[in-house]
């Protein structure tokens, strides 16, 4: 038997080091692939999405005339109040007419038209304010109010002049006012705030559409899930970890946590809509209800992942804190759960974040939804969480349903928002492991 | 748990124009403004049958009248006082992309487009049609391809009726199935209304905007959609006639454009005195300024009620529904 020098490359060898090769190079495509598609998702979303964080208004002074507004002349608000929005829109109508003369635009456009190009919201900002400050009426006001949806996605280029030509809904004639108006100084694109502390709007005005109502819905729901699954989930996987017995039981339990982690979230919504709306008799469409049913779609999320961490502590510690006479608590809460907790939490936030993205539960206890009034944490009459909301996915959701081409560019700017939240979630992750995680 | 707003669920047609109204009635009255829930007609309308008290709806929206066994799963949950409001009609409308052909229907066209089995030469065969130009040799040679609403949407029962039943009758090919079937008026009817499978009508079980994305991506597709998705969306879609006429609200108030349906909510009457605020919302959304022809609401679609004054009535007097 020969021996072959191992400098030289033997047809073995070549195969091995081409299947290695060949190997690497699938893995390498494997990650192109998958980076490919998060980049034409994060393109395609921020593409349409960015524009929702800047929005355009006017700046229109306004006459406020006495006889219209409030004809009793004695400022009762109760009074005022039964001029309603409509009324206060052909105000306005006139305020931005008599703004466009006033810069010597020249327009063919009627005063129904101009007006036109005002958001249908800024009827109600006007008269908020006049309700809140009922001796302006007989003065004028310069306010910034909101151009209309298809005047907004002129300026962000979404609609063009051959568009316009074809809506319905704007004309070039309205497109080149606006313009005319912009060079003017009059009507102008700032960063748009009211897109995070708005609530949702109708149809009719995209342009005022916000996240708030949303963005407090999950928030509430994460304090609840929070609240609920964390010490629950905890205490599940120490109890199963550490205290439960071998036996056929625990075997069991085992089995069926792993199982409810893979069920649909759709049937905890189902189970959220029998047992907390209708025996419990929760408010529907409200945080608490939401906030349960995610809290029971988490609870085996977290608690496999905190087993894990506390089974990666390893034994010797558990013996040496016993060895020099610790209880079992002791040797538990002093050293174990400590060392096991950056484990824990990262378990618990990966949870959060899949409890803040999930849509389908929400649609059986009535989240998807319609809601304007800004849900309170606690009130004596619905109790804690219990006034109506929405939250982020629901929000992305119901705005992709919309008939309005201005709710694309709301629903893109929602998932920005919410991509946001998570990213912000997951760095949270990363530190607090990096912080405290310890390796043997 | 108390509740102070109203709490509305029901048909995606009629959401929106329920929530143009929520909006407008938070802002112009002391109450808060409604929640409204989409999610169909039919999980409305059983949301609306649960029972009665806070945590059941107030009121269910329906693209379609209530139907006889909802009402007694109602009854049999105790809602028995239910109010019925028509509030406008909502026209079907046929589009394609504003850059393709245009087309001026009969329902017969759609009728040997579509079937699954049209009359030719007296016989009945499986649909040969596959270019628009054999359908009516007035039309362009453009591949059949039309995106109809799946069977979950109300809206689907409309085109059956409306366009493919009436144009199996315009066509004559009703009478020719009748009497081949041995005269059975109803299955004949039935046997009309059969859609092709082979591919050339595709179903569509999401909202319009589906529908709309389809139609962008192919060029040759034409699609069913409410005027009031059509009207917000004129810059990429062109309409077509149907028997001739242009679908605009007033053609199909005047009942010049064939192809429309009503538009429903109904009222739980046992929560009128338990919910403020529900009656003045349910008189607000019927009233002149909002439901009328200058309305908010015909301004974004609804055909308004021709008989909106009496809607007004059966609303401010609570009329109930007649136990049938």
């Amino acid at each position: 038997m020969t021996h072959k020098s191992l400098l030289k490359v033997d047809a073995r060898t070549k195969k091995r080091n081409a299947a290695e090769k060949r190997f690497k190079t699938y893995g390498f495509a494997a990650i192109i692939v998958s980076m490919l598609a998060l980049v034409t998702l994060l393109t395609s979303v921020i593409g349409t999405g960015a524009s929702a964080f800047k929005q355009t208004y006017a700046t229109v002074t306004v006459q406020l005339p006495e006889d219209k507004l409030d004809k009793s002349g004695v400022r009762d608000i109760d009074v005022m109040k039964k001029v309603t929005t409509i009324g206060y829109a052909k105000i306005l109508n006139q305020g931005l007419t008599d703004t466009v003369a006033a810069t010597g635009i020249a327009t063919e456009l009627s005063t129904k038209d101009i007006g036109g190009m005002l958001s249908k919201e800024a009827a109600a900002t006007i008269r908020d304010h006049i309700l809140a400050n009922p001796d302006l009426i007989g003065q004028e006001v310069t306010l910034d109010l909101l151009m209309n949806g298809r005047t907004d996605g002129y300026f962000k280029g979404r609609v063009t002049m051959e568009s316009a030509a074809l809506d319905s809904n704007t004309s070039p004639e309205e497109l080149a006012l606006a313009q005319a108006l912009a060079d003017a100084d009059i009507v102008h694109t700032k960063f748009n705030w009211a897109f995070l502390t708005n609530p949702d709007a109708s149809d009719q005005r995209p342009e005022a559409a916000g996240l708030g109502v949303a963005i407090l819905g999950s928030l509430y729901m994460m304090i609840i899930v929070l609240v609920v699954s964390l010490p629950i989930g905890v205490a599940a996987s120490i109890y199963l970890e550490e205290f439960a017995p071998k036996n056929r039981w625990t075997d069991l339990i085992e089995v069926n946590i792993s199982n409810l982690a893979a069920v649909p979230s759709i049937v905890y919504g189902i189970l959220g809509l029998a047992i907390f709306i209708n025996f419990m008799e929760f408010n529907q469409s409200s945080p608490l209800v939401g906030g349960l049913v995610l809290s029971l779609m988490t609870l085996p999320r977290i608690i496999i992942p905190a087993r894990a961490a506390l089974k990666s502590v390893p034994p010797s510690i558990r013996d040496a804190a016993l060895g020099v006479g610790a209880s079992k608590m002791q040797s538990l809460f002093h050293h174990v759960l400590p060392l096991a907790a950056p484990g824990i939490l990262t378990g618990v936030i990966i949870g959060l974040g899949q409890a803040l993205g999930e849509t389908a539960p929400l649609l059986l206890i009535g989240m998807v939804a319609f809601v304007r009034e800004y849900p309170a944490a606690y009130t004596p009459d619905a109790g804690l969480f219990g006034e109506a909301s929405t939250a982020l996915p629901v929000q992305v959701f119901n705005w992709t349903q919309r008939a309005d081409p201005g709710f694309v560019e709301r629903a893109s700017g929602a998932i920005i928002t919410l991509l946001i939240f998570l990213l912000i979630m997951n760095a949270v992750t990363i530190f607090l492991r990096r912080k405290f995680e310890r390796r043997w | 748990m108390a509740r102070d707003n109203v709490q509305v669920a029901g048909s995606s047609t009629v959401l929106p124009y329920a929530s143009i109204v929520a909006e407008l009635f938070g802002e112009n009255f002391d109450y808060p403004t409604p929640v409204v829930e989409s999610g169909g007609s039919s999980a409305g309308l059983k949301r609306f049958c649960e029972g009665v008290g806070e945590n059941t709806i107030d009121i269910a929206n329906a693209s379609r009248q209530i139907k006889d066994s909802e009402l007694a799963a109602c009854a049999d949950a105790g809602v028995t006082d239910i109010v019925e409001v028509r509030i406008g009609y909502d026209g079907i409308v046929f589009a394609s992309g504003i850059d393709g052909n245009h087309f001026a229907f009969t329902p017969a066209d759609w009728y040997n487009a579509l079937a699954a089995q049209i009359v030719v030469d007296g016989a009945l065969v499986a649909n040969p049609n596959t270019t628009w130009d054999q359908v009516n040799p007035a039309f362009p040679a453009q591949p059949i391809q039309a995106f109809i609403p799946g069977t979950k949407h109300g809206t689907r029962e409309v085109f059956e009726e409306k366009v493919i039943l009436a144009g199996c009758e315009e066509a004559g090919a009703l009478e020719v199935i009748a009497a081949a079937n041995g005269g059975d008026e109803k299955a004949a009817e039935a046997t009309c209304m059969i859609i092709r499978t082979d591919g050339r009508s595709v179903d569509v079980d999401g909202d319009y905007t589906e529908t709309l994305a389809r139609i962008q991506a192919d060029a040759n597709g034409i699609g069913v959609f409410g005027l009031a998705f059509y009207e917000n969306n004129t810059d990429k879609l062109q309409v077509a006639t149907m028997s001739g006429v242009v679908p605009t609200t007033d053609s199909i108030a005047s009942g010049d454009y064939p192809v429309s349906r009503p538009l429903y909510f109904y009222i739980k009457a046992a929560h009128l005195d338990l919910i403020p605020g529900l009656q003045d919302f349910a008189d607000f959304f019927v009233s002149d300024d909002i439901a009328g022809p200058d309305g908010p609401l015909a301004e974004y679609g609804l055909v308004s009620d021709p008989e909106l004054a009496e809607v007004q009535a059966t609303v401010t007097d609570a009329v109930l529904m007649s136990a049938n």
